[in-house]
């Protein structure tokens, strides 16, 4: 029984922990809220809501993977920022005109072969991405503009610049979409064709997930590798955790908030391209005065996947996930806007996760303190326990310094 | 005699480490009781225990006999137990009244009814011989007089039990001496006293009994007057300490840093914060700048190390002028900086210990590889300086540093300073709330590096420190240097004056 206890206290498991609880209550949420919109089909609700992309079989877990694919991205360029001090809101504008730019290389470029030309045209997604950011970067480091301001006023001139050269450019008319990219500039399988599909007579019912998955989750061990193994990643998080300190060890920090958002940047804007460099079947942009969804859900994403680029793997797939799982609720009698209300509410009330971190340790502290004078030799030695009481040892250090 | 605050077989534990152990603290009434300990010796969590923010897992408290439970300050408040704290909590544009009045404040209708409260303020001023004027701005009266202003909320709120924390740390020797009259006066006057220290002078000059604890444990109560400063000391540390800093004469030849006529703006006014600074300092001399806290002191370091932009003036290091080199490009050329604010800027407190003594090299060949963290090498490196500098934490080198004891903290960057073999070390307030026995350790660090033909500049406001280590003084008042001084001629009576402003001499450099 304590061996489970301390593990329960232990720090990597009560970050997951966290994250799921939060998921839990997230879904209670939303439960509540199905009786309240249509008390007689919430149970039903309920359940497709939770079967996600069970509901259409392979083909549409496959779905949940592909529209995973951009959160990864964006939920990357949200937590990269933050573990730099950084709050990037701007995932959205950097993701547009990411996309723009993907699919511009994707319809106009023909010119380049085979894998040349999704290379590049992913290449081209992550450099305007990463220059959208570039103007917030250098706005806060030279003129002490605060990020999330700038980043926000770069969401609008983004969305409406992208509406403005889509429509230019690379503009289909007749199905008010943006052309289909160039089969070249399609991203390759990836060998998922083989597993997301559905039977439909003797065709099969493609899903459009794509080897974009595997760019994502690559991308991600890459960033988490440059976070722990590296002097940039030291002096990344050195500037993030104490920006005085960086400054008096001689860290460029001004170097490293310019390069902090446009990496932030580069990473929303490749999302971008990894979901509209689909073929025929995928997603196309919309001429539409909407923010892109996929920057600002990047946000609850980082903030579920406690900004860890590996967590933010699971936690996209997650968010995407449950985001399919609402569409199939529109076989039952919801409004879709309740559906968007629905889903919205189960994303942001997990990502309280981070709520939850701080208060779930204390809750079962206290039960164990309780219980403390009992065990109290056996505790000491385990390693376990240190990790409890991280805010109380904070307090105490506090006190301690206050004391001298 | 009667106690009027008993605190019985206290025991606190957090993870890892016991704070309090069985921990007995008995205060009479109308005594001066002083708490003495090293750093994490468990004063502060025993204060915090009194204080209703901890709850200990065994022991009682009783007042006057009484057994009483105390779970929040609130309760404190109500049992008429008051604190001073070491860094105040006044609102610096509030009059001195509105301050004392806060959260207790006297109303009618909604309205404030200031005329009683006044007339109590200065009632208890007069009273007390605090001489405090009660429609003066927090931020235009002297820190000594910001702490009467602390004294006496604590006496507005009636409270009977005061605890001071650290009290003289931030006072001038004058201030210090006035200090201890208005103490004494209290208990005069049937005031108990709490008075957490670790400088044995003045638990000589005010305390009658005085409780030590060593490493969370409770060590003995003692009659002041019937025990020595050595014994004292002992019974703190466990062993002999020597009070005196062992070096030898200086030999002091070469100049190895100079600054030549250096001003720094101010922040906040008008006023030039370093006004026309020149010195020098040489190989194998400790130099010490002296000053009240707020002269100007860490402008110039600042302005030294590179994290401030200067205004006019040079900067010099081995006769190479580094006056607009960056901060990395100081270090590199033989700069080491020991900062004032240990928390602000010497360490990244959510990074483990091995990452904060790496902050300065990890850059360097030995440290990385292709721009990858050569961890290993890391942790080895970290594994030497902790064993070499004494530094104790719970985990070793993967302690995070937020979770260790400020003295071993300093340590840390201690180590980290002194480990990159500096030409010149610039350490401000190096034992700034340090115990004796590491006090002692860093004041030898010091010399030895002056031993080592390095150049260290001292940046101090401890008068005791300024005597004893220093080679050769130099006093900064409003930004200027106003007196060139040899520690062996002068007392510190005449420092202090200079110090105050009061006196100044031309200064040939």
């Amino acid at each position: 029984m304590n061996k489970i206890k301390n593990t329960l206290l232990s720090d990597s498991f009560n970050r997951a922990y966290s994250s799921v609880f939060s998921i839990l209550i997230g879904l209670l949420f939303g439960l509540i809220i199905l009786m309240i919109s249509n008390s007689d089909q919430a149970i039903d609700g309920f359940v497709i809501i939770l079967k996600g992309g069970f509901n259409t079989e392979a083909k549409g877990l496959g779905q949940v993977l592909y529209f995973a694919t951009p959160l990864i991205l964006t939920g990357l360029s949200v937590g990269f920022a933050f573990k730099t001090g950084l709050f990037n809101i701007g995932a959205a504008g950097q993701f547009v005109m990411g996309s723009f730019a993907a699919v511009y290389i994707g319809v106009k470029w023909t010119f380049l072969p085979a894998p040349w030309h999704w290379i590049v045209a992913l290449i081209g997604a992550a450099v305007v991405g990463g220059l959208w950011a570039l103007i917030p970067g250098l706005l806060k480091a030279y003129l002490n503009v605060h990020e999330v301001i700038s980043t926000i006023m770069m969401n609008y001139i983004g969305m409406y610049l992208a509406n403005f050269l889509i429509k230019l450019t690379v503009y289909d008319s007749k199905k008010a979409l943006s052309m289909n990219v160039a089969e070249t500039a399609v991203l390759p399988k990836g060998g998922l064709d083989h597993f997301f599909f559905n039977h439909l007579g003797t065709t099969k019912d493609m899903s459009t997930v794509n080897g974009g998955i595997w760019i994502a989750i690559l991308i991600a061990i890459v960033i988490y590798i440059i976070l722990n193994k590296t002097t940039f990643g030291y002096e990344l998080k050195a500037c993030g955790y104490n920006s005085h300190a960086s400054k008096y060890a001689g860290i460029n920090d001004k170097r490293n908030i310019v390069l902090s958002m446009v990496i932030a940047g580069m990473l929303a804007g490749l999302g971008g391209g990894l979901l509209y460099l689909a073929g025929a079947n995928g997603r196309h942009m919309k001429v539409v005065d909407v923010l892109a969804a996929e920057g600002f859900n990047g946000i609850p994403v980082a903030l579920l996947g406690l900004s860890n680029p590996i967590g933010i793997i699971f936690s996209a797939i997650f968010v995407s996930y449950i985001t399919q799982g609402g569409n199939y609720l529109q076989t039952l009698n919801f409004v879709p806007e309740v559906i968007d209300i629905i889903i919205a509410c189960i994303i942001y009330f997990s990502a309280f996760a981070l709520i939850f971190r701080n208060i779930l340790p204390r809750f079962l502290k206290y039960r164990k303190e309780k219980k403390a004078t009992k065990a109290t030799g056996q505790m000491e030695t385990d390693a376990g326990a240190a990790a409890e009481t991280e805010v109380e040892a904070a307090a105490e250090v506090k006190e301690e310094g206050s004391d001298n | 005699m009667e106690y009027i605050i008993e605190m019985l077989h206290i025991t606190k534990e957090f993870p890892g480490i016991v704070a309090n152990d069985d921990i007995t603290l008995q205060l009479k009434k109308g005594e001066i009781h002083a708490l003495l300990g090293e750093n994490g010796a468990g004063k502060s969590t025993l204060m915090s225990v009194l204080f209703g923010l901890y709850q200990p897992e065994k022991g009682v408290i009783k007042k006057n006999g009484q057994e009483v439970k105390i779970n929040n300050p609130n309760d404190a408040n109500a049992l008429g137990i008051g604190m001073v704290h070491q860094h105040f909590k006044l609102v610096h544009n509030f009059t001195v009244l509105q301050n004392i009045i806060l959260g207790v404040e006297t109303t009618k209708h909604g309205m404030l009814k200031m005329e009683a409260a006044r007339e109590k303020v200065i009632e208890l001023s007069s009273r007390y011989g605090l001489m405090v004027d009660p429609d003066a701005l927090i931020e235009d009266i002297t820190v000594g007089m910001q702490q009467r202003v602390e004294i006496l909320k604590m006496l507005y709120r009636d409270n009977e039990i005061l605890i001071f924390d650290e009290p003289t740390a931030v006072l001038t020797p004058q201030e210090i001496e006035e200090l201890m009259k208005i103490m004494k006066s209290l208990t005069q006057e049937g005031k108990s006293i709490l008075f957490i220290t670790h400088k044995l002078n003045e638990i000589k000059a005010v305390a009658d009994r005085c409780t030590v604890l060593r490493k969370g444990k409770y060590i003995g109560t003692i009659s002041v007057d019937d025990t020595s400063k050595e014994e004292m000391s002992e019974m703190m540390v466990g062993r002999k300490i020597s009070f005196a800093v062992e070096k030898s004469p200086c030999h002091a030849e070469g100049i190895r840093f100079e600054v030549r006529n250096l001003t720094v703006s101010s922040r906040h006014s008008t006023k030039k914060a370093v006004n026309n600074v020149s010195f020098k300092v040489k190989k194998g001399e400790i130099l010490c700048i002296a000053g009240i806290d707020g002269n100007g002191q860490s402008e110039l370091v600042y302005a030294l190390t590179g994290l401030m932009p200067i205004e006019s003036g040079q900067i010099l290091l081995g006769g190479v002028d580094i006056t607009k080199d960056s901060v990395r490009k100081r270090n590199m050329a033989g700069m080491s900086h020991i900062p004032e604010d240990r928390h602000k800027d010497g360490l990244v407190l959510d990074y483990n210990l091995t990452e904060n003594l790496m902050l300065k090299k990890y850059f360097t060949q030995d440290f990385q590889k292709n721009g990858f963290i050569k961890f290993d090498f890391a942790n080895q490196y970290a594994e030497k300086l902790i064993e070499e500098f004494d530094i104790r934490s719970g985990q070793g080198a993967k302690t995070t540093v937020r979770s260790m004891s400020g003295g071993n903290q300093q340590k840390a960057i201690v180590a980290r300073e002194i480990d990159t073999n500096p030409d010149i070390l610039i350490a401000v307030q190096p034992t700034r709330g340090l115990d004796v026995g590491a006090i002692e350790y860093i004041h030898q660090q010091l010399v030895e590096q002056r031993d080592c033909n390095k150049a260290v500049l001292l940046i101090s406001l401890e008068l005791d420190e300024v005597m004893n280590v220093s080679d050769r003084i130099l006093v900064i008042y409003e930004g200027e240097i106003v007196g060139d001084l040899n520690p062996a001629e002068i007392t510190v009576q005449e420092l202090g004056l200079y110090m105050a402003g009061s006196k100044r001499s031309e200064v040939t450099l």
